[in-house]
């Protein structure tokens, strides 16, 4: 939520990829939870060992590529607002709003 | 020879062919034209060719695609689209000739570009007359629509423009919101959209629904001018005078007021429409633009104004024969047809003789302009009286049988309106051509030097139309055989 | 090789891309490009052959069994929009070669390459996979992919739009991707048929209503629904015309297909309607879009704007259709998709070729373009009736079966707001069509018509467009048997 907040309100452009950045974060976090199982260790096969309780891997799988997709967003995005730094000369989006009129 | 079937596709070839001829031809006017008059006759010729077949009960069809699953693009020929399809092609020779001789008097130019049009126009007038289902009338009554448009504005001018835009506005809209509606209503009440015999909607919804798509139908068919959805007419009177006569009073005002027909003898049926609520006060509102027309078409001192609004009252004596729903209504509705196009090319082709040669539009004008052109005003005499509804003229027939319908239907009121505006007409008509012979001309009108009659191939085609407005009189026959065989239904 | 084409359609141009931009050469990058797109196409029209003829197909990639690899499903339905993908894109690639050179700086037009490729991938990608999680990474390439596109713009406001796309896209991708947790917390699953078995056990705990809820909005906002439609006109109006021309006509239609693959699908027409009453937010939604954004449309001074508008509506017309989640609604939208395609792409084609001679798209500027440039404006005129629904047009048949789908419910109201559409779509149509033939040109101009790598794209979806009015058999048949796969209605 907090992230979603930054997105919406702040108009620095930087900012809101922050927030963007915080806002794809919690949901990796979700995403772990989801995984954990209670009483359940790191999901390495254990040789020789039926009876043990493994944490799902499949979240933290996910989470790796739902991360990597994050960071390429951020990139995206920071390389953008350099751009248009130069382009409008300012990251403040009121005044890029001016400029465009 | 050719199979009857084919003879269809050929009638809506013509034109289009014609109208390739003219681009191909279009920096050799000569040949352009003769090109134009060539296409005419064969085209004429074949559709003339298709009456005896219709006539032994035949009903030749063409199917050609189908576009969705139970929706076809399809012809068929029978009596009543027969009947505008002779109307629309014999005029377009006769109308041809006139152009010919007003185009090049008054210089126009574009010429070729209108000559173009003008064919594709023919095309469309003759693929709603032989459409074998809604959509195909549909998709012609489109196309109809669109290729008047660059006629209609032909003259590029601001107030063109203008009037382009009212032309489009009202009857895309028209058709758009209220006749696709009422199209795709009935195919999904019906299951089918093909013009039967007897119709094809009784038994499908209640009367509320069904007198609901009769209204869409009724105002959805823009080209027939039903108040208020008339204000398209006098706008196209901004084009060349050929456009006018051939347009707006023969094929796009006919395509509409055939729609109206068509509808209602071959979707509704004549015995259903007689029960549905609307059909009354549908009747009345056709009835008031009958008069209406004629009170506005009396304070008009333009002389194409004029007419316009004759045309907007005279449509809806075609309209109220269907709405009448019984068999004298739709035979004296479709007659009407025939007798108001040819009464009505012979109006605007004098009234365009007049703009050329005495370059007058307004009637105030014209007074004393008959004694140096008789000719022009003494058609313009005869084609009064068809409007009106005299003997000798063939337009007497046709109002003899509304006044039959009237009564038929028990309505006396509709028989006084009937009345009425030919009173009123007797009036706004008849004042044109009285005044040119009897009164004397305004002092600053330039008469004597150089005034002389139209150009020789207007007055050729003024002439034709006029003999033929009289010749109905005397031989009514063909179109009352013609809509008696749609009433009662004959086929093979 | 038949067999792998579910795989390959999506591999061959993810190899080409990287490919296209380590050439660093514009011909032989746009070579690339055309390739790619060629063989994509190809690689459609046989699946969706085969997939009509003998049901669907499944493929597992790797071998690795389903549901705990990754599958890819193709049936009806998604073969269809894998058509539409690849013929745009086949179209695109020749038409951009002269498009680009005007509009993008020539050290960028192999990165141009790539990243249309890429892209392409991506909405393939999203089309064939039956892993929802897949669906997200596929999302997300195409979506980057789509930022950069659309940043290349010659204005510099192409930046901005970009990025205000990126905020809102990755927003909605990050909906998705919440929802698509919730569901697999509830059922240990990501294989879209898969859960579709599963989900209905679990439908009642309160995790898979909010699920749904997060998927709806994320997937709107994809699919530009009013009022989530804010990027579109400003990406659509700044971004270089081959790539409008190529987004417009497929992004937004591959945001619709995961609509329909979500909420029928997987969670199933029960739950989506009579459950969470889908339509009840849809159809208002839609009929707003209709109205108010065809309204907002004909103010508009910039072509292409105007057109961006008009896309909003039209998607409010496809979604109209799914409301209405009947056989017959069903497959006008899917039509919609398809015809819309065709329109569109037709509309910002020859804006393209106005832009290559004119050097802007403001209406100011295209006095008697008619005369000046007549098979471009022709085309548009073709365009623009087929968004009217002229009769022998694609729009006219779309807007036939939307019609008869709310008169089939009863709902004339609803009838009758899509024929207002027509008539909105009208003015605004009629505006430029004012301009470009009852205007005169200004002669100091010399304005010339588009060369023929231009117009030839352009003119082969104008023809589509009539072909496919006049012989709407084909496509009605295909939208006709996904719609109802969709609603389980076998037939």
């Amino acid at each position: 939520m907090v992230g979603f907040y930054t997105l919406i309100a702040r108009g620095n452009l930087v900012k809101k990829i922050i927030g963007l950045n915080i806002f794809q974060t919690s949901v990796f976090i979700l995403y772990i939870t989801m995984g954990k199982i209670t009483g359940g260790t790191a999901p390495i096969f254990v040789e020789g060992g039926e009876d043990v309780i493994y944490s799902n891997p499949i979240p933290h799988v996910l989470i790796l590529t739902a991360i990597v997709v994050g960071v390429a967003t951020s990139a995206v995005g920071l390389s953008l607002v350099i751009r248009i730094k130069e382009a409008f000369g300012t990251i403040e989006e009121d005044e890029i709003q001016d400029e465009s009129l | 020879m050719i199979d009857t079937n084919l003879v269809v596709g050929v009638c809506l070839l013509l034109p289009v062919l014609g109208a390739f001829l003219v681009l191909v031809f279009g920096s050799r006017p000569n040949v352009r034209e003769a090109a134009t008059l060539l296409t005419g006759g064969l085209t004429f010729w074949h559709v003339w060719g298709l009456l005896h077949h219709v006539r032994e009960g035949a009903r030749p069809r063409l199917e050609l695609l189908e576009i969705v699953p139970g929706v076809q693009l399809a012809f068929e020929v029978e009596p009543l689209g027969l009947l505008f399809a002779l109307v629309a092609s014999f005029l377009w020779i006769v109308t041809t000739l006139y152009a010919i001789g007003y185009m090049r008097g008054h210089h126009e130019k574009n010429q070729t570009r209108f000559f173009f049009f003008f064919a594709i126009a023919i095309a469309g007038a003759l693929g709603v007359a032989f459409s074998a289902n809604l959509f195909t009338l549909f998709a012609f009554y489109e196309v109809l629509t669109l290729c008047t448009f660059p006629l209609v504005t032909h003259h590029q001018t601001d107030e063109a423009r203008k009037a382009g835009r009212v032309y489009l506005g009202i009857l895309l809209t028209t058709s758009v919101a209220f006749q696709l509606l009422a199209i795709i209503w009935t195919w999904q009440l019906a299951d089918t959209v093909d013009f039967t015999e007897g119709g094809i909607l009784s038994g499908t919804a209640s009367n509320g629904v069904l007198s609901a798509i009769l209204v869409l139908f009724v105002f959805g068919v823009g080209k027939a001018a039903v108040m208020p959805f008339h204000r398209w007419l006098p706008a196209a009177m901004v084009a060349p005078t050929p456009v006018s006569a051939l347009l707006h009073a023969v094929a796009v005002v006919k395509a509409g007021v055939f729609t109206v027909l068509k509808v209602a003898v071959y979707i509704f049926g004549i015995d259903l429409l007689g029960t549905l609520a609307a059909t009354t006060w549908l009747a009345w509102i056709a009835a008031a633009t009958i008069i209406l027309g004629s009170l506005v078409a009396f304070q008009k001192d333009n002389l194409k104004a004029r007419l316009a609004y004759s045309t907007i009252s005279q449509l809806s004596y075609i309209v109220l024969g269907a709405l009448l729903a019984n068999e004298w209504g739709v035979i004296g509705g479709g007659m009407h047809i025939a007798m108001h196009a040819f009464g009505k090319i012979t109006l605007f082709f004098a009234a365009g003789a007049v703009l050329v040669a005495a370059h007058e539009k307004d009637i105030s004008r014209m007074h004393g302009l008959g004694r140096r052109m008789p000719i022009t005003f003494g058609a313009f005499f005869i084609g009064s009286l068809s409007i009106i509804g005299l003997p000798p003229a063939g337009g007497s027939w046709s109002k003899w049988f509304l006044g039959m319908g009237t009564l038929e239907a028990g309505q006396v009121g509709l028989l006084a309106v009937l009345m009425l505006s030919s009173l009123l007409g007797l009036y706004y008509l008849l004042e044109v051509p009285v005044k040119a012979f009897f009164f004397r001309p305004p002092d600053d009108a330039q008469r004597g030097k150089g005034i002389k009659e139209a150009p020789l191939p207007s007055l050729i085609a003024i002439g034709i139309t006029a003999s033929a407005t009289v010749g109905f009189f005397f031989w009514p026959d063909l179109w009352h055989e013609l809509m008696s065989m749609v009433v009662s239904g004959v086929t093979q | 090789m038949t067999d792998h084409l579910p795989v390959l359609l999506v591999v061959v141009p993810l190899v080409a891309a990287p490919i296209a931009a380590l050439l660093n050469h514009p011909r032989l990058s746009w070579a690339v490009a055309v390739a790619a797109t060629l063989w994509t196409l190809y690689a459609g029209l046989e699946l969706l052959s085969q997939t009509m003829a003998s049901g669907v197909i499944h493929y597992e990639l790797g071998g690795w069994a389903a549901p705990y690899g990754i599958e890819y499903v193709v049936d009806p339905l998604n073969a269809w929009v894998v058509v539409i993908v690849t013929l745009i894109g086949a179209l695109i690639a020749p038409y951009a070669r002269v498009s680009v050179e005007r509009e993008i700086t020539e050290d960028r037009i192999p990165l141009f390459y790539a990243a249309f490729i890429l892209c392409l991938t991506g909405l393939l990608g999203i089309a064939v996979t039956g892993d929802v999680f897949n669906v997200f990474v596929f999302l997300e390439i195409s979506s980057l992919s789509a930022y950069a596109l659309i940043a290349l713009g010659s204005d510099r406001r192409a930046l901005t739009a970009s990025f205000q796309y990126l905020i809102m896209g990755s927003v909605g991708a990050t909906f998705i991707v919440i929802g698509i947790g919730l569901m697999y917390v509830m059922t240990g699953t990501l294989n879209m048929a898969d859960l579709a078995d599963r989900l209905p056990e679990v439908a009642s705990s309160r995790t898979i209503p909010v699920a749904f809820t997060f998927l709806t909005v994320g997937i709107t906002l994809k699919l530009a629904l009013f009022p989530l439609h804010l990027w579109l006109p400003n990406a659509y109006t700044y971004a270089p015309s081959a790539v409008t021309a190529f987004i417009a006509s497929t992004a937004t239609k591959v945001a619709v297909y995961l609509l329909l693959r979500f909420f029928f699908t997987i969670f199933g027409a029960t739950f989506s309607f009579d459950v969470m009453q889908l339509d009840r937010i849809l159809m208002p939604l839609a009929l707003i879009a209709i109205v108010a954004m065809s309204l907002v449309a004909i103010y508009q001074e910039n072509v292409k704007r105007l057109l961006a508008y008009s896309s909003v509506a039209q998607i409010g017309y496809m979604v109209l259709g799914i409301s209405f989640a009947s056989v017959l609604g069903l497959t006008a939208g899917i039509l919609h998709l398809f015809n819309h395609a065709l329109m569109k792409g037709a509309l910002f084609m020859s804006m393209g070729c106005v832009m290559y001679r004119v050097g802007s798209v403001r209406l100011e500027r295209m006095n008697g373009l008619g005369r000046a440039m007549p098979w471009t404006m022709a085309a548009f005129v073709v365009g623009g009736l087929s968004l009217i629904g002229v009769p022998l047009t694609v729009g006219f048949v779309s807007k036939w079966y939307l019609v008869q789908a709310a008169l089939e419910q009863g709902m004339w109201p609803v009838a009758g707001v899509v024929l207002l559409g027509s008539l909105l779509a009208l003015m605004y149509v009629w505006k430029v069509v004012e301009v470009a033939y009852f205007r005169e040109a200004d002669p100091e101009l010399g304005i010339s018509e588009a060369p023929l790598s231009l117009l030839a794209p352009t003119w082969l979806l104008v023809l589509g467009n009539l072909y496919f009015g006049i012989n709407a058999s084909d496509s009605v048949g295909v939208a006709t048997r996904a719609a109802e796969m969709l609603l389980g209605v076998l037939s």
